[in-house]
């Protein structure tokens, strides 16, 4: 390895831990999520260096650019003091010294026995089965084929989360930033055809290269955050447009579940799917879910449901 | 270079874990639950790098897990924020 290879992750190592620190023990709030998206973005610099593309650039969508749109609109809802919390039984001293440092001798036996840890390698088995998968990149075959249940067990988890987030009232308005930014609707205007072409060239890609329907939904769910923060996508409070949401926002779900008993018809496994049409069913797949994906990630971002 | 990065996930863990004890706003619990998730997807991603290759799985299961990560953070600052509005409406009637 190079002396700029390491000076570059030192430098990225010695930002990531002094940024997780300012996140985490920083007790003015606003900063404290400053410093946790900037975390995320040099997270997103770190995905490149161990060469996994494709968590890249879903962290740079959904880590800095979602995640810190949700934290930074719930900032503006909570008090401006430092606890919005139930006020927690104190601890004596002692306990709390003791539990500082039991934590530090994990920390410390962690590090010690983190080089010895088994690696999982089933880098050769994958290798092995994907001539049968129809796809050409390793990490979308696992993704909707191999380990197809834990993709739809995930679109699962995320649906129930915008199903509790919208069941604790109406959408919290006013939605929008409450200054008013002149530039904010042109940006997001200029940003939109971007914000189309890039996940729909991700989502092409996805089958032979890094890409696929979660960076995909990752950037266009980001750009539909944008919008909503420009208070541009009025049709998602309008009531006459609201069965169509439903229907969209589980229509990755359904289309999958669909493919899985499709499978269980055809094959006798559930969400195993014949060589032949592999290529074609993952492909629908992976357009639905991106535009699931996309549509809950704005769906979150309201918090609480639309049109009511 | 994998060891390296190991030894940092550890070391942001244990930041985490610390961080997650000691915050009394839950704003900052929330934030170090998802430090502490993003180190321990490091330490799996790192994991995937063996002799023989990289092996997918892992990074299939961070992919996963972002996307879980950002709900879950969506529906605990949603139930933060509604909590904060009941208890500002209890205080107006009182």
């Amino acid at each position: 390895m190079t002396l700029a290879q390491w000076s570059f992750d030192l430098l990225l190592a010695g930002g990531l831990l002094w940024l997780g620190w300012q996140a985490l023990f920083e007790k003015r709030r606003f900063s404290a999520v400053v410093h946790f998206m900037a975390f995320n973005l040099l997270m997103a610099l770190v995905w490149v260096r161990l060469s996994a593309p494709d968590i890249a650039l879903a962290e740079a969508a959904i880590g800095a650019g979602v995640t810190g749109a949700l934290l930074l609109t719930a900032l503006g809802r909570l008090p401006s003091g430092t606890s919005s919390g139930a006020h927690p039984h104190r601890w004596h001293p002692h306990w709390r010294y003791l539990a500082v440092i039991s934590a530090c001798i994990s920390t410390a036996w962690l590090i010690a026995v983190v080089p010895q840890l088994p690696s999982p390698g089933l880098a050769g088995e994958i290798e092995a089965v994907m001539p049968a998968t129809g796809v050409d990149h390793a990490v979308t075959a696992v993704l909707l084929n191999i380990r197809a249940l834990d993709t739809l067990l995930e679109v699962a988890v995320m649906l129930a989360a915008v199903v509790l987030v919208w069941s604790l009232g109406p959408t919290l308005r006013p939605l929008p930033p409450a200054t008013i930014l002149p530039g904010l609707p042109a940006l997001s205007r200029l940003l939109h055809p971007l914000f189309l072409l890039v996940p729909t060239y991700l989502l092409w890609r996805g089958t032979h290269a890094p890409g696929g329907a979660f960076p995909a939904g990752a950037v266009l769910g980001a750009g539909g955050v944008l919008m909503l923060l420009a208070d541009e996508v009025g049709w998602m409070q309008r009531q006459h447009w609201q069965r169509l949401l439903r229907l969209l926002l589980v229509s990755g779900l359904a289309l999958f579940v669909l493919v899985g008993l499709g499978g269980l018809l055809m094959t006798g496994t559930f969400l195993s799917i014949p060589l032949g049409v592999a290529r074609l069913l993952i492909m629908a797949v992976e357009i639905a879910m991106a535009l699931s994906i996309a549509l809950m990630l704005m769906a979150l971002y309201l918090y609480g449901e639309p049109g009511q | 270079m994998s060891d390296y990065y190991a030894t940092v996930a550890a070391l942001l863990c244990g930041m985490a874990v610390i961080g997650l004890f000691r915050a009394h706003d839950l704003l900052h619990r929330i934030l170090a639950l998802n430090v502490l998730a993003s180190a321990v997807f490091l330490l799996l991603v790192t994991l995937a790098r063996t002799e023989s290759g990289t092996d997918p799985v892992p990074h299939v299961m961070v992919l996963t897990g972002i996307v879980v990560a950002v709900s879950t953070t969506a529906a605990a600052l949603a139930l933060t924020i509604r909590a904060y509005e009941r208890r500002r409406q209890r205080e107006d009637e009182r």
